[in-house]
C-alpha cells in the first residue's frame, strides 16, 4: 500500500462534516476559559511555535552576527542580550513545555480513552500562568533586555545592571505552569486509565510524560527556590551568594543545575515516548523491548538527578564530587543507548512509510545518536576541562536538544496534525521541510564542535579571525534550516483551509486516539474505548477509499 | 565590514593553526593524554555512529513500503540481543570514565616544585603576579618547568582557558582555586576567558609566553620588576599609572572625583584635606608615602580606616612613580 | 452524553459535585487526593532548597549559627510552636466534623484554626519588628544597633556617637563590615568590633544567619497567609452548609496543606532558635 497523501494544492477541500471540538463553541471566550484540554493543547502549540518563531529569529540573528569577528550587526551588549534572550526562550518557553504541553494535553487523555485530564481547571491555570511568565519575560526584554545567559550565573547576574529581576520572575512562574502540568498527568495516569489498560499495556508516550511529569513535579520547586534566592539578593541585598557578604557564588550552579539538568530530561523523555510512537505505527511492526523502553524512561528520570555536577567539573568543586558525577553521568547514557537500539530493531522486517512524520523520527535516530555520543566526551573528566564552556558544549546540547527534541516535536506534530485539525498536509512538501532541516541543521552544528575541540569559547562576541570560515558554514547552515522551517509553517498552515479531511486512521495507529473521528468531538469518545495492545497492528487494513486504515472485520463487512 | 569580513574569512580558509583536524597543537605534557582519549572517544564514537546509520539505512530500503509488501511479524523481544547491546556500551562506558578519571587526577595535581603564579581574573583583563612581585598581564613561564596557578576574581566569575595546554579553571570570587601545567616547547599561546563576563567577555585575551630557556626568563623577570628603573625621569609618571591599575589603589580610589572606599585622586596633589581626627594635612610627598605605608596613621575624614598597607609590597622607586602619577593627575 | 458500555457502573444521575470527567464520586476523590499530596511534595522541595542552604552554611560555619541565634527569642518562637501545633489539632477536627456533617461545630472550629494562624502571623510581625529596630538584617544592611540611634549604613557616613546604654537586649557596636576592598574580594578579615556583653565575639559575616532566617521565615510566612486564606473561604462555605458526609473534599484538602505549613515550622523552630 501506499503512503496516505496529503492535500493537493488547489483542489477544494470539504471541511470536516460532524461537530467536533474545534466547532463545539465559538468565541473569544469559549477558547480563553474553555476547560476542554484539546484546545487547551491547542492554544499551548500556538504559544510554543510563536516562541519558536521568537528564539529562532534571536537564533538567527546571533548566527548573522557571528559572520565575521567583531561588529557585523550589532554591538557587544546588544549581542549578549541576544543569545540571553535565544537562550531563555527557546529552554522556558518552547521546549520544556513543548511536548508535554502542546502534544501531551491533546493526545494523553484521548489515549487513555478518557473525557478529559484529571484536573481540567487546573489545565486552564496552568496554560494562563504560561502566558503570564511569558508576559514577564518578554517584557522584561523590550524593556532593554537581559544579559547574563539563560543560566543566570551568579555573580554576574546579582551585579549587571539589566532586567534580571523581570525575567526570572517570569520564570518563575513558567515553573508553576509546568509543575502544575505534571501534577495534571501524573494524576491523570493513575486515576484515569480504562478498564484493561495496565501499565504495561500503556502506550509508550504515557510512560514517557509520566516519567517527565515526576520531573516536573519535584525538580521545578528547587528552580523556584533558586530563583527566589536570585531575586531576593538583587532586591534586597541577602547576600546568599555574594562573597563579600559570606556567601557562595557556586553554591548558585548547585542549586541552578539541580533542576536544570532533570529539565533536560523533562525536554528528552516526552520526545522519545513519541518517536516510540511514530516509528513503530509508520514501520507497520509492534514495538521492540516494550518493557525495557517504559521502565528506561523512569529510570533515566530518576538518574537524571544525581548527575548535575557534570555541567561544574572546572567550577572549583572537589574532585571526589568531579569523579562521583562523571561516574553517573555514564550510566545515564547507556539507557538511551539502549533505546536506540530498540527503536532501530523496531524497523526490522517492517512496513515503512517515510511519511513526513516518519522521516523526522528516523532524523531522531541519527542526530540524537550524535547528540548523545559526545556527551562520552563531556562526560569524561580528562576531556571536558579542554571542552567545556566551548563550542563542543554548544553543538552537543543542540544536538540533543534540537536534533532530539524539536525533531521528535516535529515528527509529534506531523504524525497527530490529523488528528487535532482534520486536515492533511502536503507530505511532498513536508519530506523536503525534512530535507532542508536535517542539511541546514547539521552544517550549522557539526561544524561547532570543531570550533570547540579548537577552542573556540562560547558565548563570544567576538573572535580570532583562524575561526571564521566554521562560523560562516554554521551561519549558512542556520538560513538553511530556516528556510526547512518557514517551508513547514507555510504547507502545515495551509492544510489548515485547503488540506484533504483527514480520516479517522491515517496512519493505522491502534492506541486509542485513532479510535475517534479526526478531529475528535468535544467528549472524546463516543462510547469508551476498550483497551488493547496499542502496538499490535495486524488487524489494520489500509482503506484507499478513505484514505486511512480501517479495522479488517469492518473492512471486510463492507466489501 | 564586509570587505573586512571577506578578507580574514580568506585568510582563515588556509587552516586553523599547527593543529590536527579537531584539536590545536599540543603546547603542554598533558595535551597528549588528554588527546588520546578524545581521538579514541571519538573514534568508538564514529563506529557506532556508522553502525546504527548504516543499519538505519539499509532497514528503510530493504523494508520499505511498496506495493505488495507487508510487514513480517517478529520477535519484540530478545534477550541474547539485549543483554549484548547493554553490556558491551557498558564496558566501553566504564573504560572511558576510567581513563577520563586518571588523567584528570594527573592533571589536577601539581609537581612539588612546581613555580607559583598568582592570577587575577576581573573584569575584563587577566593579572599575573609573580613570586618577586612583578604583575603583568600576559603569563611568562620558563620552558620545562611546572608552572602552578592559583586563581581568584575581582568581581565575577570568569575562567583561564589555555586551548593548546588543555586546561582550564574557573576564576572565582572569595576563594582561590588551582591548575597546573608544564609547557616544553618554547613559544606564545592563547589564554581566552572561558566563563561569560559582560560586555569584553570576548576581548578578555592574554598570551601565555613560554620563553626559549630558564635564563631568558629570568632575564624578563628582573627587567620587569625594574621597569620603573628603566623609565626616564619625564615618563615616570607613566609608570606610576601603570602600578594604579594593576596594584589595586584603582579598586578604592578613582580618578573622576566620585568618592569610593577612599577618597578620589582628582584635584588633590597639593591640597590641604582634613583628617577623621580634626586635624588637616598637606597632600605632598610625606603625606603620600607615608599613607601608602602607614595608611591607618592620617586617615581623610569621611572615610573607613581600611587600607591595607603596601609596605614590602611597593618599592621606593615605585612609589615616586605614583607620586609622579598624582601630580599629573592636575 | 456518555455511555459506558464496558464498565459496571450504571447509568446514574449525577451527582451535584461529580466533574463530567469522571465516572463515580470516589474516583474524583482519589484523584484529588493524589493531586494535593503531590502538590504537598512540591512544596517541601521547595523548602528543601532552603533547608539545603542552611545545612551547607552551618556546617560550614557554625560559629555563625551559635552567635547570631541568640538574637531570637526563644520564648516567641516556642510559643508560636504550640499555635501551630493546636491550629492543626483544631484544623483535623474540622475534617472529621466536616465529614460527621456537624456544620456549627466546623465553622467554629475553623476559626479557631484561622485564629491560630492570626496569632502566628502576630508574633511573627512583633519578631520582625524587633529585627529592622535593632537592624539584625541580611546582607547589605546587617548594621546592629540599639533602638532610636542613627545607624551608619556606608562607610563614608560621619563618625556615630557612643551608643547609648543599652534599654533590652545586648549592646552592640556600630557595624564596620568593609566592602570587598584590597585584595580577592571577601578574604580580608573584619576589623573587630568590641566584644559584645555576654555573647561571645561576633564573627564576620553574621549577617548570613539573618539571610537565612528571613528566607526561611519569611517564606513560610507567606505559606501560613495563603493558607489562612484558604481556610476563611472553606469557612465561608461551611457555613453556607456546603459540606458534609457526602463531600468534604476541600476541607480534607486545605486541611493538609495546613498540617505541612505546621511541619514545616516544626522544623523551623529548633534549627533557628535551639541551635546550642
Amino acid at each position: 500500500m501506499d503512503t496516505v497523501e496529503g492535500a493537493r494544492i488547489g483542489r477544494p477541500a470539504a471541511p470536516p462534516a460532524r461537530d467536533n471540538y474545534l466547532t463545539h463553541s465559538a468565541g473569544f471566550g469559549s477558547w480563553a476559559f474553555t476547560l476542554d484540554h484539546k484546545r487547551i493543547g491547542v492554544m499551548y502549540l500556538v504559544a510554543t511555535l510563536s516562541s519558536f518563531l521568537l528564539g529562532g529569529l534571536a537564533a538567527l540573528a546571533v548566527r548573522t552576527e557571528l559572520l565575521t569577528p567583531g561588529r557585523t550587526i550589532m554591538d557587544a551588549d546588544t549581542y549578549n542580550k541576544m543569545f540571553t534572550l535565544h537562550g531563555a526562550v527557546m529552554v522556558f518557553l518552547f521546549i520544556i513545555p513543548g511536548i508535554p504541553a502542546a502534544l501531551g494535553n491533546f493526545v494523553l487523555p484521548l489515549m487513555l480513552g478518557a473525557k478529559d485530564v484529571a484536573f481540567p481547571r487546573l489545565n486552564l491555570m496552568s496554560f494562563w500562568l504560561w502566558i503570564l511568565g511569558a508576559c514577564f519575560a518578554v517584557g522584561a526584554v523590550i524593556a532593554g533586555g537581559v544579559d547574563t545567559g539563560w543560566t543566570f550565573y551568579t555573580p554576574y547576574s546579582t551585579t549587571t545592571n539589566t532586567n534580571v529581576i523581570a525575567t526570572i520572575f517570569g520564570v518563575f512562574i513558567l515553573g508553576f505552569s509546568s509543575i502544575f502540568t505534571g501534577l495534571n498527568f501524573i494524576v491523570t495516569i493513575h486515576k484515569l486509565r480504562p478498564v484493561g489498560m495496565t501499565w504495561f499495556k500503556m502506550p509508550l508516550l504515557l510512560w514517557a510524560l509520566y516519567s517527565t511529569a515526576l520531573i516536573q513535579v519535584l525538580a521545578t520547586p528547587v528552580l523556584g527556590i533558586t530563583l527566589l534566592l536570585l531575586i531576593a539578593e538583587r532586591a534586597l541585598g541577602v547576600g546568599i551568594f555574594d562573597p563579600a557578604l559570606g556567601g557562595d557564588p557556586v553554591l548558585y550552579q548547585h542549586f541552578f543545575w539541580f533542576y536544570s539538568h532533570p529539565a533536560v530530561y523533562i525536554m528528552i523523555l516526552p520526545a522519545m515516548g513519541v518517536i516510540s510512537e511514530v516509528i513503530s505505527i509508520h514501520a507497520r511492526k509492534h514495538i521492540f523491548g516494550y518493557r525495557f523502553i517504559g521502565l528506561s524512561s523512569v529510570a533515566i528520570a530518576a538518574f537524571g538527578f544525581l548527575v548535575w555536577g557534570h555541567h561544574m567539573f572546572v567550577s572549583g568543586q572537589s574532585g571526589m564530587a568531579n569523579v562521583i558525577f562523571s561516574a553517573l553521568t555514564f550510566s545515564v547514557a547507556i539507557p538511551s543507548a539502549i533505546k536506540v537500539f530498540n527503536w532501530l530493531a523496531t524497523l526490522y522486517k517492517g512496513n515503512i512509510q517515510l511519511n513526513t512524520a516518519m522521516c523526522y523520527g528516523l532524523m531522531f535516530l541519527i542526530t540524537f545518536t550524535i547528540g548523545g555520543l559526545t556527551g562520552l566526551h563531556l562526560g569524561s573528566l580528562a576531556t571536558d576541562v579542554h571542552l567545556t564552556d566551548t563550542y563542543f558544549v554548544v553543538a552537543h546540547f543542540h544536538y540533543v536538544m534540537f536534533g532530539g527534541a524539536v525533531v521528535a516535536f516535529l515528527a509529534g506534530l506531523h504524525h497527530w496534525w490529523p488528528k487535532m485539525t482534520g486536515r492533511m498536509f502536503d507530505e511532498r512538501l513536508g519530506r523536503v521541510g525534512a530535507a532542508l532541516v536535517f542539511v541546514g541543521f547539521n552544517t550549522t552544528f557539526f561544524t561547532q564542535f570543531m570550533l570547540g575541540s579548537h577552542g573556540m569559547p562560547r558565548r563570544y562576541y567576538d573572535y580570532l579571525p583562524k575561526f571564521q570560515i566554521y562560523h560562516v558554514i554554521s551561519s549558512i547552515g542556520s538560513y538553511v534550516m530556516a528556510a526547512g522551517f518557514f517551508l513547514t509553517a507555510y504547507y502545515l498552515l495551509h492544510s489548515l483551509f485547503r488540506g484533504r479531511p483527514a480520516p479517522m486512521n491515517p496512519w493505522g495507529g491502534n492506541s486509542l486516539e485513532w479510535h475517534t473521528p479526526s478531529p475528535p468531538p468535544h467528549d472524546n469518545f463516543a462510547e469508551t474505548p476498550l483497551a488493547e495492545d496499542p502496538y499490535d497492528y495486524t488487524h489494520l487494513v489500509y482503506d484507499s477509499a478513505t484514505g486511512g486504515y480501517l479495522s479488517k472485520s469492518y473492512h471486510e463487512a463492507e466489501a | 565590514m564586509l570587505i573586512d569580513g571577506i578578507r580574514s574569512l580568506t585568510a582563515s580558509i588556509g587552516g586553523i593553526d599547527s593543529g590536527g583536524f579537531w584539536l590545536p597543537r599540543q603546547g603542554s605534557t598533558v595535551a597528549p593524554r588528554v588527546d588520546g582519549l578524545f581521538m579514541a572517544i571519538t573514534w568508538i564514537s564514529i563506529f557506532f555512529f556508522v553502525l546504527i546509520t548504516v543499519a538505519l539505512m539499509y532497514f528503510v530500503w530493504k523494508y520499505r513500503a511498496r506495493p505488495g509488501h507487508e510487514a513480517e511479524p517478529s520477535e519484540t523481544h530478545n534477550r541474547t540481543l539485549e543483554v549484548t547491546w547493554t553490556v558491551i556500551p557498558l564496558l566501553i562506558v566504564i573504560w572511558i570514565f576510567w581513563e577520563g578519571f586518571t588523567g584528570a587526577l594527573d592533571m589536577s595535581t601539581p609537581p612539588q616544585n612546581a613555580y607559583e603564579v598568582q592570577v587575577l581574573g576581573q573584569k575584563w583583563k587577566w593579572l599575573f603576579t609573580y613570586p618577586n612581585g612583578v604583575v603583568d598581564e600576559n603569563l611568562h613561564v620558563p620552558p620545562g618547568t611546572p608552572v602552578r596557578l592559583v586563581e581568584t576574581s575581582q568581581d565575577v566569575i570568569h575562567s583561564l582557558f589555555v586551548p593548546e595546554f588543555r586546561i582550564k579553571r574557573d576564576a572565582v570570587p572569595g576563594r582561590y582555586e588551582t591548575q597546573w601545567f608544564q609547557a616544553d616547547v618554547p613559544g606564545e599561546y592563547q589564554i581566552f576567558c572561558a566563563e561569560y563576563c559582560g560586555t569584553q567577555h570576548s576581548t578578555m585575551l592574554a598570551k601565555v609566553i613560554v620563553h626559549r630557556s630558564a635564563p631568558e626568563f629570568e632575564r624578563w623577570l628582573a627587567d620587569a620588576a625594574n621597569f620603573i628603573d628603566k623609565l626616564p625621569p619625564e615618563k615616570l609618571w607613566e609608570g606610576g599609572e601603570k602600578l594604579y591599575a594593576q596594584r589595586g589603589c584603582k579598586q578604592c580610589h578613582s580618578l573622576d572625583g566620585t568618592a569610593g572606599i577612599g577618597p578620589s585622586f582628582k584635584g588633590i596633589w597639593g591640597h590641604q584635606q582634613s583628617l577623621r581626627d580634626g586635624s588637616s594635612v598637606l597632600v605632598d610627598e610625606n603625606y603620600v608615602r607615608e599613607s601608602i605605608l602607614n595608611p591607618q596613621a592620617k586617615v581623610v575624614a569621611g572615610f573607613e580606616p581600611v587600607m591595607p598597607t603596601f609596605q614590602g609590597r611597593l618599592k621606593d622607586k615605585e612609589i615616586t612613580a605614583l607620586i609622579e602619577y598624582l601630580k599629573h593627575l592636575q | 452524553m456518555s455511555q459506558h458500555t464496558t464498565t459496571a457502573a450504571p447509568p446514574h444521575e449525577h451527582p451535584p459535585h461529580l466533574r463530567h470527567h469522571f465516572e463515580t464520586l470516589t474516583q474524583q476523590f482519589d484523584a484529588g487526593k493524589l493531586g494535593i499530596w503531590l502538590f504537598l511534595a512540591t512544596e517541601i522541595l521547595l523548602f528543601g532548597g532552603l533547608f539545603c542552604a542552611y545545612a551547607i552554611y552551618r556546617a560550614n560555619h557554625p560559629e555563625i549559627f551559635l552567635y547570631a541565634h541568640q538574637f531570637l527569642d526563644k520564648t516567641l518562637g516556642a510559643t508560636n510552636t504550640v499555635i501551630l501545633l493546636c491550629s492543626s489539632l483544631t484544623m483535623a477536627w474540622a475534617v472529621r466534623a466536616s465529614q460527621l456533617g456537624q456544620r456549627k461545630l466546623l465553622v467554629a472550629l475553623l476559626a479557631a484554626t484561622l485564629a491560630g494562624g492570626g496569632g502566628f502571623m502576630c508574633i511573627k510581625y512583633v519578631e520582625y519588628k524587633a529585627k529592622f529596630a535593632h537592624g539584625l538584617l541580611p546582607g547589605t544592611h546587617f548594621h546592629p544597633h540599639e533602638e532610636g540611634e542613627e545607624h551608619a549604613a556606608t562607610a563614608a557616613a560621619p563618625p556615630v556617637a557612643k551608643p547609648a546604654p543599652p534599654v533590652s537586649g545586648p549592646a552592640l557596636e556600630v557595624s564596620r563590615i568593609p566592602a570587598a576592598a584590597a585584595g580577592p574580594a571577601g578574604t580580608v578579615p573584619n576589623r573587630e568590633p568590641g566584644e559584645s556583653e555576654g555573647l561571645g565575639k561576633r564573627p564576620s559575616n553574621a549577617q548570613i544567619f539573618f539571610g537565612i532566617y528571613f528566607l526561611m521565615t519569611g517564606l513560610h510566612g507567606i505559606h501560613v497567609l495563603v493558607g489562612m486564606f484558604a481556610i476563611g473561604w472553606i469557612l465561608i462555605r461551611s457555613a453556607r452548609g456546603d459540606f458534609g458526609p457526602g463531600y468534604f473534599t476541600p476541607v480534607d484538602f486545605v486541611g493538609l496543606y495546613w498540617h505541612l505549613v505546621d511541619l514545616i515550622w516544626i522544623f523551623l523552630f529548633p534549627l533557628l532558635y535551639l541551635v546550642k
